[in-house]
Formats: structure tokens, sequence, C-alpha cells
């Protein structure tokens, strides 16, 4: 009798420790995150083509990355006026495939949950990968970098 | 014969016993253990920051075309001699 729930005992302590391990493959496995789904990339493709217009707006200071992941015309004065419309639809669109992105990926990794926190590390991402004399949103002000 | 009685009643009741005490670790160890699995699967659920980062670059280099292009002089002609 004593020495079956000893025994009992060990097998389950050896079930609970196979199973932490095998959870803990999992988390293992599972540390990247997925990006690589056709709506991640047709917003990705969009986005790319859209940036060869609006990368001379960067540089021009016309238009700034915010602090929350989007972009906006923050100088109007640096576009000549037959352009501006042009440059607010550029921004509009650009920030609609942004919140998009951040959506998509949310919901490809099955957490639509972490929408938020993927677009404020894109924030910061974004700003930190920003090119020199880009301008961008850092402590509430904007910075040239 | 009541001797004998008194033998086996005593030794039912450390045999008791000593089952109380097993079962009463297992009746702990289980809720442990339940707690330990749930903990781990949180885990599952935290943001992963680093990976994130890591996704993110991915996508302003491709968006941004900030990669450095891996063929950087593939179609220089070969120089010729002239006669």
């Amino acid at each position: 009798m004593k020495t079956n729930e000893v025994s009992f005992c060990k097998n389950l302590f050896k079930f609970i420790v196979s199973l932490l391990m095998f959870t803990v493959a999992l988390n293992a496995s599972a540390v990247d995150l997925e990006v690589n789904t056709p709506g991640v990339n047709a917003i990705k493709q969009s986005m790319q083509v859209r940036h060869a217009q609006l990368a001379g707006h960067y540089a021009s200071g016309a238009v700034g990355l915010t602090a929350d992941g989007l972009i906006v015309l923050r100088d109007a004065g640096a576009v000549p006026l037959a352009q501006r419309q042009a440059v607010n639809a550029l921004v509009a669109a650009d920030n609609q495939d942004r919140i998009a992105l951040y959506a998509e990926i949310a919901n490809a990794n099955g957490h639509p949950e972490w929408q938020a926190e993927i677009r404020s590390t894109f924030a910061q991402r974004w700003i930190q990968r920003a090119q020199p004399g880009w301008w961008v949103q850092s402590g509430g002000g904007w910075v040239r970098k | 014969m009541m001797r004998l009685k008194r033998v086996i009643q005593n030794n039912v009741q450390a045999v008791v016993k000593m089952k109380g005490i097993v079962m009463r670790k297992v009746w702990m160890a289980l809720p442990l253990a339940a707690f330990a699995l749930s903990a781990c699967v949180t885990i599952n659920i935290y943001f992963p920051a680093a990976a994130a980062e890591k996704a993110a670059d991915k996508i302003i280099d491709e968006v941004w075309q900030t990669q450095k292009s891996d063929k950087p002089a593939a179609n220089q002609p070969a120089a010729k001699e002239a006669k």
C-alpha cells in the first residue's frame, strides 16, 4: 500500500516535470512573430511603393514620424501649395496602411490584443531608424535627426 | 484474542495515518503543479517585445529599402585592353 502511494507520487512528479518541459519547449518555439502572411506582404508592398513619393517630404521636414507609429504633415509650408493636397492624401493613405499593418501582425499571431504594443514597438523603431535630416516626435516635441 | 485484535487495530491505524500523510502531500502537490502549469501558459500571452522589434526592423528595412544591397558591382563589365 505504502510503496504504491510512493510510486504514484514519483510518477505524478515525473508527469508534471515532463509537462513543464513540454510547455517550455512550446514557448521557445513561439518566440518569433509571424509577419510573412499575404495580408502583411500586401500592406508592406503598398507602403514600399508609396515611400518613393514620401521620402522627399521626410527629408524636407514637411512630413514627420509621430511617437504613436504614424506620420503627419507637420510643416505644410515646406510643400508647394499645388502639391499639398497630394501629400495630405499620401499621409492619410500611409497611416491607413500603418494601422492595418499593426492589426494584421497582431491577428496573424492570434493575439489581436497585441495591436497597441506592436504599434508602439513600430513607433520606436521607425523613429530610431529614421534617416538623418528627418523629423521625428520625441518627448512631446519635434526633433530633427 | 484481545491482544491480537489490538495489534491489528494499531496496524490499521498506522497504515491509515501513513496513507493520510502521503495523500495530503499529493493534494498539496496538485494545486502547486496546476499553478506552475498555468504560469507557463501565461508566459505565452505576454507580448514578445524582442520578437516584435525584430519583426518591425525586418518590415522597416523592406518598406524603406534600407537593406544593404548584396550585389553592388555584379554587372560591371570587365575592363578591356585597347590595342
